[in-house]
């Protein structure tokens, strides 16, 4: 297949990891920041393939991990109201709350439904006057744009029964904050690539010179993260620490300036919690003054919501790269996809659901017979 | 960074960073449970199986097998609610009869006689009702089946989704022929009779008003023929599985758990065609959890493995046939796939309906 299975080659992929093999003499530790390409990784199994000296420790890039519950709250709190119609992608129906999820709120009778695009949410509000419809907009620079375009839509359409319940976040002040940790190993990062084909390349040069670490752009499929994995490793062993874009075909060093022109007319930058990691400061964006009144949590005046996280999950030391998911104690045993204690468990991309999915065969006896049978 | 998170960073409290309480007991119905994966198997588990009773039940196969009055009969039910009602290569009329004749073949009957239940909504269009009764009883004549039974309800509107409908059906199962998973053993061939996930993203394609560059029709069929030309090689077939609901991923996992061994699937043998591929690329979906309707799956004697593919690819429901695995000793009751870059994976039953991922 055109485009994805030029980048699954299984020939390439040794050639890739032959010279990672060779470059190394010693260990690394490295960050991909983006919750996609942990699953890449774990998918694949590229980590059981890298030389034991590269150590690759997922970042917090999932966005429905890092979603704050008080948000995911006010979520339900806004989706459970007779008149609304609550929109979210997918993903965000199932991460629970203080006491229930988004299918749970729609199970006792509220109108939760799954969108594609948040333009399908904006269709909804014009279908539907009588009923006030609201966007779960969360997510990083890749859906920041689209999310803000889809209230740029509703002022200008002036569709007024259309607001945002925003929780978007940025990823450099995330790399900024993970670097300025005392508990930091990471020693370089694979940064992602569809965040930078939207905001381009130019916020990082100056992380990677302050920190003293490489930074390479990479994409998503196997053959993306191999040559991130063995561009950085180069740079680590010769001691050099430059931003380097490894995905070109998608990201241009300017990025997308109209996305980033829509982004800055209809948000603003905030300080901004993230789940399991607390408030980094101007790390995310809400809606600007002028389009305030689009703003969801202003339009329900969401207060008083009180949440309760009982202290059994260490998703945080997770989000961070300080925990690997399956050195909690609780993964696979009391935390699992079906029963998940946190959103790392449940969210698509999430780390600790990667290990579950993925991974849990290495917690038994490895198997044997892995060898491709005569008919295969 | 504000002095909070400075806080935070440089003094980590990890006992602060909680997770919420597990949703485990939902006390509602949710659309999960529907989902051909663990929620549905749990409400079968924990509220079915234990109100009925029954050893029949207790097969919990696609279709029961039932022996009445010496004969050996395979008798099974299915209630159809797909959206839309009309999709590319089908519609919910031949939908009905294919997915009751599939799951009789599955335990290698030919059906014979299917009842037709028809739940509607007021409003329903009576020549959208036509259309798709002229479907469903053009399936049942390909397939070589009688509408013998039927029921007619109407809910009133806003309490449907246009039209549901159920099928019952009844058919032989021949003799010397035995289909069911704790027959598996080691070193059983598993085999595939075409690409998979193309029954779910065309429905996804239509439902969701999505468009991936060409359209997706769905693999909509009666797979009772071709069991038979399976069957003619050799009756010792171990198990059938038409993999539906949860698709391939499911249908492994539910063999691997009732017999107890593993599974282990070569992950660039399974054949995936690229629209579906490029579908579930985009959407965040794996295709082996991507409902089927006219494909199935195999675990085959390997002596008899090399036949029986040559004669599902001689067939035209199984042109595509692939073997994809083999059944192990290692690892009971889990599906692993050894991926296209040599690394492994679990290949988990899915919890409930998958999800797209936001980004």
């Amino acid at each position: 297949m055109k485009y994805i299975d030029e980048f699954q080659d299984p020939e390439l992929a040794r050639r890739l990891l032959d010279d990672i093999h060779a470059t190394v003499t010693r260990p690394w530790a490295l960050m991909e920041v983006c919750g996609g390409q942990t699953h890449t990784i774990i998918r694949h199994g590229i980590d059981q393939l890298l030389p034991d000296q590269v150590e690759l420790i997922h970042g917090p890039g999932c966005p429905v991990c890092v979603t704050p519950l008080e948000v995911i709250d006010k979520a339900l709190e806004i989706a459970s109201r007779p008149g609304v119609i609550f929109c979210s992608f997918g993903d965000m129906l199932r991460v629970p709350g203080t006491d229930r999820d988004l299918f749970r709120v729609r199970s006792e009778g509220g109108d939760v439904r799954v969108v594609y695009s948040p333009l399908d949410a904006l269709r909804i509000a014009q279908q539907n006057p009588q009923q006030q419809v609201v966007f779960f907009g969360i997510g990083f620079e890749t859906t920041a744009p689209p999310n803000a375009m889809t209230v740029y839509q509703a002022s200008k359409l002036g569709i007024r029964n259309f607001s945002l319940l925003v929780s978007h976040v940025r990823v450099p002040p995330a790399i900024e904050a993970i670097m300025q940790s005392p508990s930091c190993r990471v020693q370089g990062f694979l940064a992602a690539g569809h965040v930078c084909s939207v905001m381009g390349v130019g916020e990082y040069p100056e992380l990677a010179e302050r920190f003293k670490v490489p930074i390479v752009v990479t994409g998503f499929e196997p053959l993306d993260i191999l040559e991130g994995v063995r561009r950085t490793v180069r740079q680590l062993e010769r001691g050099e620490h430059r931003v380097e874009n490894a995905y070109q075909r998608a990201v241009r060093p300017e990025g997308n300036p109209a996305a980033q022109a829509m982004l800055e007319d209809v948000f603003e930058v905030t300080d901004r919690a993230w789940r399991g990691i607390g408030t980094i400061a101007r790390s995310g964006w809400k809606l600007s003054e002028r389009y305030r009144e689009f703003d969801a949590e202003q339009r329900f005046s969401v207060s008083g919501i009180r949440t309760l996280e009982p202290a059994a999950c260490r998703a945080g030391e997770v989000l961070q790269g300080l925990l690997k998911p399956h050195e909690c104690e609780a993964f696979g045993t009391t935390c699992t996809p079906r029963n998940p204690l946190g959103a790392t468990m449940v969210s698509s991309e999430g780390a600790c659901a990667a290990y579950y999915l993925y991974r849990r065969l290495d917690l038994n006896p490895a198997p044997a017979r892995l060898e491709a049978s005569p008919l295969v | 960074m504000s002095p909070a998170a400075r806080d935070l960073l440089q003094a980590p409290d990890f006992s602060s960073w909680t997770c919420p309480a597990p949703l485990r007991d939902q006390p509602r119905v949710v659309m999960g449970h529907g989902g051909g994966g663990a929620m549905s198997a749990e409400l079968v588990q924990h509220v079915f199986a234990p109100a009925f009773g029954g050893a029949v039940l207790a097969q919990l196969g696609d279709a029961a097998a039932v022996t009445l009055g010496g004969v050996r009969l395979a008798f099974s039910t299915d209630t159809f609610v797909v959206r839309p009602l009309f999709f590319p290569g089908g519609c919910i009329g031949d939908l009905a009869v294919n997915g009751t004749v599939n799951d009789l073949a599955m335990s290698g009957a030919r059906a014979a006689y299917l009842s037709c239940g028809f739940i509607l909504e007021e409003g329903v269009e009576l020549s959208v009702l036509g259309r798709i009764a002229e479907a469903l009883g053009a399936a049942a004549r390909a397939a070589g089946v009688e509408v013998a039974t039927g029921d007619t309800k109407v809910v009133e509107a806003g309490h449907g989704d246009g039209v549901f409908i159920n099928t019952a059906g009844i058919g032989l199962i021949p003799d010397g022929v035995d289909l069911r998973p704790q027959r598996v053993v080691p070193g059983d061939v598993v085999i595939v009779s075409g690409e998979i996930g193309v029954h779910g993203v065309a429905i996804m394609s239509v439902r969701e008003g999505l468009e991936f560059g060409v359209e997706i029709e769905s693999d909509c069929a009666a797979l009772g023929g071709l069991v038979e030309a399976m069957l003619a090689v050799t009756p010792d077939l171990h198990v059938l599985r038409d993999p539906t609901r949860g698709g391939l991923a499911a249908s492994l996992n539910e063999i691997a758990a009732a017999a107890g061994v593993g599974v282990v699937v070569q992950e660039r043998a399974v054949p995936v065609p690229p629209p579906v591929a490029n579908a579930c690329a985009i959407l965040g979906l794996d295709p082996m959890y991507v409902a089927n309707e006219g494909k199935l799956v195999a675990f085959v004697p390997r002596e008899h493995a090399e036949a029986v593919l040559a004669a599902m690819r001689a067939h035209p429901l199984g042109a595509g046939a692939a073997v994809i695995g083999e059944a192990v000793p290692e690892h009971p009751g889990m599906v692993v796939a050894r991926t296209g870059l040599g690394g492994t994976r679990v290949v988990d039953l899915p919890i409930g309906e998958q999800l797209p991922r936001i980004c």
